[in-house]
């Protein structure tokens, strides 16, 4: 596990000091994702405790967002008295993103797995 | 002798030991709610979490900085998390033969519909144009979108809480959408999850299907390569069409 951890935050370093040096608007975990997926496509298969690291952390991944959330709800006035317009967008919208998207893929794309 | 409260209360407002306790116990309090109630998506563990953090540090008097110096220690592994979507897609895109083509389509319709639709519906509620701006990139992770909306003229700021927002919403009305439009399929509702509501859709995914969370995690990574470029270009398009 801590081998996996450290394979990990290498890859957001890595990414991030990408990031900086070429002052790119993509953050550095994404880069640093990226990157760690060429390796692993690169790779025969995903080492094994990489994997049960991965499966640990991302299964807590709602988790991570609770400060943030906290944080929203310090900075609501920043929302002023658009509010009602702001919420009404963003409900409808996300709405209507996750139809489309998902009815898309759905009608394009017989699941790879799904059916099997 | 007797405790001397008020000189432990000072210890414990200031330490990070209490926010990361604090965080915890309300985020397995959500957890447990949710489980408790058959995994219903309204019962969002993520909005519980928050509502009661709220209220605890509203009633006790800590701020929020004091608060965020020690839950930092938990928001900061959103780095290595987003880092570790890498194993899910590697695993996905090893079993893949076919289907490229479909997840390109999805991805720039979904990113597409992301932020006319946010656009749209802002304008007609007569928001102001640097508050439409802040919503358009609203469905990719905080640090693309806040590069997004400082591009194109919108608040970082409003841009970034509009962000979690959207997570939270996309988590708790999105499987019912996906159930009333028939969408049954685990890799559409995934996808659809991760390009609406980002890394809180994708949290969801990965809790209820392996697949579900793999194209979910697919989904983020691509949504926020699209949306970066998508967006400055349908602003152009949209400035050229407007400006007399």
């Amino acid at each position: 596990m801590l081998v996996a951890l450290t394979q990990l935050l290498f890859c957001q370093l890595v990414g991030e000091v990408i990031a900086r040096a070429f002052d790119l608007a993509i953050p550095g975990p994404v880069i640093g994702m990226s990157l760690l997926l060429v390796v692993l496509l690169y790779r025969q298969s995903i080492p094994e405790n990489l994997e049960s690291t991965a499966e640990g952390i991302l299964s807590h991944l709602s988790l991570l967002f609770v400060p943030a959330g906290v944080g929203v709800v310090a900075h609501l006035s920043v929302l002023g008295n658009e509010w009602q317009a702001i919420i009404g967008s963003l409900i409808g919208s996300t709405a209507i993103t996750v139809l489309v998207t998902g009815w898309v893929l759905q009608r394009l794309h017989r699941g790879v797995s799904d059916d099997s | 002798m007797t405790p001397d409260f008020g000189q432990v209360w000072v210890y414990l407002s200031a330490s990070p030991l209490t926010a990361l306790t604090i965080t915890l116990v309300a985020y397995l309090v959500g957890d447990w709610l949710y489980q408790k109630s058959g995994r219903m998506p309204i019962l969002n563990p993520v909005l519980i979490a928050v509502v009661l953090i709220t209220v605890g540090i509203t009633m006790t008097g800590i701020d929020y900085w004091t608060y965020f110096e020690g839950a930092q220690f938990v928001h900061f592994l959103l780095g290595p998390a987003t880092v570790a979507l890498a194993i899910p897609v590697a695993r996905l895109l090893k079993t893949m033969r076919k289907g490229f083509g479909a997840i390109a389509v999805s991805l720039f319709v979904g990113s597409a519909t992301a932020a006319i639709s946010a656009v749209f519906i802002a304008e007609i509620l007569h928001a102001s144009e640097k508050t439409v701006l802040s919503l358009a990139p609203k469905s990719v992770t905080t640090p693309i979108a806040m590069g997004i909306a400082e591009r194109i003229g919108g608040l970082p700021s409003l841009t970034a809480v509009c962000v979690i927002m959207t997570g939270i919403i996309g988590a708790m009305i999105g499987p019912y959408v996906l159930n009333a439009a028939r969408i049954t399929s685990w890799d559409a509702r995934g996808f659809a999850m991760g390009v609406a509501a980002h890394g809180i859709g994708t949290a969801r995914a990965i809790q209820i299907n392996k697949n579900a969370g793999a194209f979910a995690s697919l989904a983020i990574g691509l949504n926020g390569l699209a949306t970066a470029t998508l967006i400055p270009i349908l602003f152009t398009l949209w400035q050229w069409w407007t400006t007399p």
